[in-house]
């Protein structure tokens, strides 16, 4: 393999480097490690909150990384992970919001702006005439003395 | 409103057609141009607000709503500080006060700030029992010999376990159990004189 394949394979596989970097809290089996992951970048690190605790190094965000391991280990599903925590610290803790009551609006926007944007285009299309009248005598005459000086 | 001649364009020759009366129109372009200053004139007063609130500590922008609001207190048993033991939610709901919950650590600086707001309090008569979270035992009781000890009883929460059922994302944080151990209000964050007065006397009254 060319050196420069070899630095772009290198590149394509690498992943980031996350905040988990003490191999120790990591799971020993691969499959529940990485379904660890995939949880804890779905919840917010609530006390820099706009990190995934899977990307934070703050105190908090390791015990709740640790407690989605125990939990997972102990049998719990993902959904039952994520609502344990959402049970405490509400929907916040989604980095996801849920489509509910509260969140319509804000899942309901691309929908009310495109609503909207069609809505604006065709009073704005129906207001303007068709076709610009001609221009009168007068102004063609007014027209044809300005461009000539 | 008069219709001065000169906020009307006289209608050019052959259109002035579909664009309303000259009155409807003039009404228009004042209410488009006042428009942009009414809305900044809305949003400077709410961003006013919002500052102001700030400032007084009565509004925290990062702050969360607590899940456990209307919910039993969460169940716990901690230990003490060494001689004194600790106390269990079941202690704090046998006590039938309403009684102060609050979550502190030595190593926390907002937690130096509202220490003499929780000796006012205690001065009052108000029961606070307090956590010590993620602290070592000796390190609280050096904070509690130096800026007082507010506590009625003091428990220790060293691996923050308990601290993450109330959904604690930062000490300090203050929760008001009712009678009958019902959780009624959560302040995250230093408490200070100002939110005493605005927002627990009152809720503590109501309890009594």
């Amino acid at each position: 393999m060319k050196p420069a394949f070899a630095i772009l394979f290198a590149i394509l596989i690498a992943t980031p480097a996350y905040a988990v970097s003490d191999p120790g809290e990591m799971l020993p089996n691969r499959a529940q490690e990485l379904r660890a992951e995939a949880i804890g970048h779905q919840l917010r690190c609530l006390v820099c909150q706009n990190e995934s605790i899977e990307d934070s190094d703050a105190d908090l965000a390791r015990d709740l990384r640790r407690i989605i391991r125990q939990r997972l280990v102990a049998g719990d599903s993902d959904k039952q992970i994520i609502d344990w925590m959402v049970a405490r610290y509400g929907n916040f803790v989604r980095l996801r919001p849920p489509f509910d009551a509260m969140t319509l609006v804000l899942w309901g926007a691309p929908g009310i702006a495109l609503v909207a944007g069609f809505a604006a285009a065709f009073f704005a299309r129906r207001r303007r005439p068709a076709t610009p009248e001609p221009l009168s005598d007068d102004e063609r005459q007014r027209l044809a003395d300005l461009l000539k000086t | 409103m008069t219709d001065s001649p000169d906020a009307v364009p006289p209608p050019l020759a052959g259109r002035g057609q579909g664009e309303g009366t000259p009155r409807t129109s003039t009404f228009r372009r004042r209410a488009l141009l006042l428009a942009p200053l009414g809305v900044a004139a809305v949003g400077g007063t709410a961003f006013w607000l919002l500052l102001q609130r700030m400032s007084e500590g009565t509004y925290d922008p990062h702050g969360l709503p607590s899940m456990l609001i209307g919910k039993p207190l969460p169940k716990f048993a901690l230990p003490g500080l060494p001689p004194s033991q600790g106390f269990s939610s079941t202690d704090v709901v046998a006590s039938g006060r309403p009684t102060l919950v609050n979550f502190f650590a030595s190593w926390c600086i907002p937690c130096v700030q509202e220490a003499p707001t929780l000796m006012a309090l205690k001065q009052q008569g108000v029961p606070i029992w307090g956590i010590a979270y993620k602290d070592k035992a000796d390190a609280t009781q050096g904070f509690l010999h130096e800026n007082g000890d507010p506590y009625t009883r003091i428990a220790s929460d060293e691996p923050g376990t308990v601290a993450i059922n109330f959904g604690l994302y930062g000490v300090p944080e203050t929760y008001v159990v009712d009678k009958s151990g019902i959780v009624r209000w959560r302040w995250a964050g230093g408490l200070s004189d100002d939110i005493v007065r605005q927002s627990l006397d009152p809720l503590l009254q109501g309890l009594a």
